[in-house]
């Protein structure tokens, strides 16, 4: 079956080089002793929904962290290997993390705005870098949070602290914050955990509409969800890529016995 | 294809970031470890000063009889330069003062933390903070016009100017600081070794002085001895109260000095500068703040020291 | 004989389990009271401490009272030149004490590293904050007045007063700069914001509240401040108004020392009037920083 599909996949190859956004290889990373990811070797393709899924405390969050370097706000964590992103190492030492950040979103699992105006959330990125220019500024925010779903219904009170809206209104506005600097990539780290069954539905809808502009990597620890909206996804176990495939490739016939396992719920 | 916007923002956000001077960046942290800094310097500064300035003075008197004299006179014609008295004066006051702070401070504490309600606390801590904001020279005030004549209606032998009454009210006035930490180490004491000894049907009052206080001790022990510094840098109450006579003797009903009120006796004299009485507030501050140094570091030691593991 | 200790052993204990809890409540419960009563005498002191001091200052407090110069006259005393006087030293004190110990405690908490410098700085703020305040009069004495040769100037008390209440500040605005959710902090540093874009427009503005709070308590403590004032060779008898920084001057503690240091019974009267202006400053003072506290509290 792989002899089958392997002229196939190589013509792909050389079509996806120009098309990888991230490329990690020998990618370890340890918490003081304990090390978290062991060898990763990962390719995260242009304009594609990557979802990352495993048991808690398999690395998923770790991996997710280290293509924005978030890693390195937690002091005791070490690195070894390289990430590239769009054929730069990001450990590079030269390489600046601002410029990382600001091409490669995140939404976190907790919804985190700003104790600040709706408006002033989505304005924060323009702002720190550099954008003043107001009219340009309201432009922003008004296609930042159509494109978070969120507009209809906050356009009547964007001078309203964020913190008055429900979880699901807060996690599209953190995703509307993404989009307001028009990032490459968005990091998604399990942003539908803390939220209920329509917030989810919505979020789950508008990761399907913003991948016709952005690469979306997702950890997410639900399968279904992995199912539903991705076309790649990554088995992580141990700090391991056990196994990493299309989606539906993965969900119909898992190469590996623990993918399988996993999948049908046996642990996890 | 992306929309043309799109790319408009993210080519000028780029452009910005290149052309951005990020002074702000370099200059911001510079500032603050050079806030962070003068803090040091502070303390240097007080070290250097008190230092020097009383090298001054002990290259005009010497450090024999400035240990040794049991005569404090600096404003005699033959002035004699013995810091006893001062030395007396001073614990004299703390000891009062310490008599009246340590059990109804504690008691302060074992009552808000292992009995009052919760409500209660709310209304009581407040009113502590505000006694505790209250100037010295308030209290000071306070012990010269109301404490003194009080004593003297029941003591008829206690004089305007006593050790007695600043002693008092600098015992009041240190009441809230070792109730508010003793509370602070007693509320710490985990709520289990609490429920295990009422199981076992103890009294509150047994709770709090058989389990509670034992675990708490160091804490409370530390709140003591940073009290007593407190009580012995305290300058005010006793300056108003105490008078200006530098005595060793014991007597608590008739003035006395402390080191804390001949510095501020000399400051406002006129006493020039670069003569012997100028530089010895600095020998007798010196004392002072190694007197306080001492206590501080010691109250650190125990609190570190003999923290409770829980 | 053993059999009869043994019944002794049985039924004594009983009876004296009985008697002793008995005795064991109450003495709980005279202990309670002893508690109690404890903790009410601090209330009462202050209460007939207030009631002292507004008996006898109340007849003193009048509009002259604020609009003249002390005199040789109870009755024409006023506290116009000391109350100016505080509130210059306080335009300088607020500012300069406000950037050196925010600044400080951003470098603690944000940029320093944990080594044995910060741990230097720590240990060091903890210790200045149990200095006599006396002594930092000395130190404002000997550098302020004398080696920069500022006199005996607002500037120089002003100053002074700054680094006495420099480690409340510096703590105060530590607690509420920690209390600052780190998912703020992340979500900042996502968006590719510097350290310092994350400090400015994120934990400063959501720290503001705590550290205005712990500033304005700051600030009360060093209006009440006498001693080292006096070192500084404030003046207590003062019969006009600061002109500028290097002004001599004088504060309302210092005022009312000098009062209370009359033999005169009417000048213990009109200190009283001067420490009632004294506290109700002070009351309101805490009053504004307790609404910040609680209006700002429950944000996160």
């Amino acid at each position: 079956m792989i002899a089958e599909k392997a002229p196939k996949q190589m013509q792909e190859e050389v079509k996806a080089e120009e098309k990888i956004v991230y490329r990690a290889e020998q990618l370890n990373l340890w918490y003081g002793e304990d090390q978290a990811l062991k060898n990763i070797d990962m390719d995260i393709q242009e304009n594609e929904v990557t979802a990352i899924i495993g048991p808690s405390g398999c690395g998923k969050s770790t991996y997710i962290k280290t293509l924005n370097r978030m890693t390195e706000m937690i002091p005791i964590v070490r690195t070894s290997g390289r990430v590239y992103y769009r054929n730069e190492n990001i450990f590079d030492k030269k390489y600046k993390v601002e410029e990382l950040r600001t091409k490669v979103g995140m939404v976190f699992q907790k919804p985190n705005p700003f104790p600040k105006s709706i408006y002033e959330n989505v304005v924060y990125g323009p702002k720190i870098h550099g954008i003043k220019d107001k009219k340009l500024l309201d432009e922003i925010v008004e296609r930042s949070l159509k494109g978070a779903a969120l507009w209809d219904e906050v356009k009547d009170r964007l001078k309203e602290n964020a913190f008055g809206l429900s979880g699901g209104q807060q996690q599209r506005l953190c995703i509307a914050r993404c989009l307001a600097v028009e990032p490459d990539v968005i990091l998604m780290d399990e942003p539908t955990s803390a939220l209920d069954p329509i917030s989810t539905l919505k979020i789950e809808e508008l990761v399907q509409e913003l991948k016709e502009n952005y690469s979306i990597v997702i950890v997410t620890h639900n399968m279904q969800q992995a199912g539903r909206i991705s076309d790649k996804t990554a088995f992580f176990l141990n700090g391991e890529v056990v196994e990493y495939d299309n989606t539906d490739t993965m969900f119909s016939s898992p190469q590996d016995k623990r993918t399988e396992d996993y999948i049908s719920g046996r642990f996890g | 294809m992306k929309e043309p916007m799109n790319h408009s923002i993210r080519e000028l956000i780029a452009e910005k970031s290149t052309r951005r001077t990020k002074w702000a960046e370099i200059m911001m942290p510079k500032f603050f470890l050079l806030c962070a800094i003068i803090s040091i310097l502070t303390t240097i500064g007080i070290v250097l000063t008190l230092f020097s300035e009383t090298f001054s003075f002990f290259r005009e008197v010497s450090i024999l009889e400035f240990i040794t004299s049991a005569e404090w006179y600096p404003l005699h014609n033959d002035p004699s330069y013995g810091i006893r008295p001062l030395i007396t004066g001073t614990l004299v006051i703390a000891a009062i003062a310490m008599c009246i702070a340590i059990p109804i401070g504690l008691a302060t504490a074992i009552y808000l933390s292992e009995y009052a309600t919760d409500k209660t606390r709310r209304t009581i801590k407040p009113i502590l903070e505000v006694l505790a904001g209250i100037p010295t020279i308030v209290y000071g005030f306070f012990a010269l016009t109301f404490v003194t004549p009080l004593l003297q209606r029941f003591i008829p032998d206690v004089s305007i100017y006593n050790a007695l009454s600043p002693g008092l009210v600098v015992g009041i006035m240190i009441i809230p600081m070792v109730a508010s930490l003793s509370e602070d180490a007693m509320s710490a004491v985990p709520r289990s070794m609490r429920e295990g000894a009422f199981a076992l049907g103890s009294t509150r009052f047994e709770v709090a002085v058989k389990v509670v206080l034992p675990a708490a001790l160091s804490g409370v022990i530390a709140s003591f001895v940073l009290a007593v510094s407190r009580a012995i840098g305290e300058t005010m109450i006793v300056t108003v109260a105490g008078g200006s006579n530098p005595t060793t003797s014991l007597d608590v009903t008739s003035a006395v000095q402390t080191m804390t009120a001949y510095i501020v006796q000399i400051s406002l004299g006129d006493a020039g500068y670069g003569t012997t009485e100028y530089y010895s507030i600095y020998a007798v501050g010196m004392t002072l703040f190694i007197f306080t140094l001492l206590m501080n570091v010691l109250a650190h030691f125990i609190s570190k020291r003999f923290r409770e593991v829980y | 004989m053993k059999a009869i200790n043994d019944t002794t052993a049985q039924s004594y204990p009983k009876t004296q389990k009985r008697s002793s809890l008995s005795g064991r409540e109450i003495k709980n419960k005279l202990f309670k009271s002893l508690f109690i009563g404890a903790t009410a005498f601090s209330l009462l002191v202050l209460l007939v401490l207030l009631v002292q001091i507004f008996t006898q200052g109340i007849p003193y407090l009048n509009w002259n009272f604020f609009t003249s110069f002390p005199s040789r006259h109870a009755e024409e005393a006023g506290i116009l030149s000391a109350f100016v006087g505080t509130i210059w030293m306080m335009a300088v004190t607020a500012p300069v004490s406000f950037v050196l110990g925010v600044g400080t405690a951003i470098y603690l908490e944000e940029y320093a590293k944990k080594n044995r410098f910060t741990q230097l700085i720590q240990m060091n703020i903890s210790n200045l904050a149990g200095v006599p305040s006396i002594v930092f009069g000395l130190l404002g004495l000997t550098i302020f007045v004398r080696e920069l040769a500022l006199g005996r100037s607002v500037l120089a008390g002003g100053l002074t007063m700054s680094l006495l209440i420099l480690p409340i500040i510096v703590v105060a605005a530590q607690e509420a700069i920690r209390a600052v959710p780190g998912e703020l902090k992340e979500a900042s540093f996502a968006m590719g914001a510097t350290k310092w874009q994350t400090t400015y427009r994120i934990v400063l503005p959501a720290a503001l509240p705590g550290i205005l709070t712990g500033n304005i308590l700051a600030l009360s403590r060093a209006i009440g401040e006498t001693a080292p004032l006096i070192m500084i060779g404030a003046l207590t008898y003062v019969a006009f108004l600061p002109e500028g920084l290097l002004s001599q001057f004088t504060v309302m503690p210092i005022q009312i020392y000098n009062w209370t240091g009359r033999p005169q019974e009417e000048f213990h009267f009109v200190a009283a009037a001067g420490i009632m202006v004294l506290l109700v400053m002070l009351l309101l003072m805490n009053s504004v920083a307790v609404w910040i506290r609680n209006k700002f509290q429950k944000r996160f």
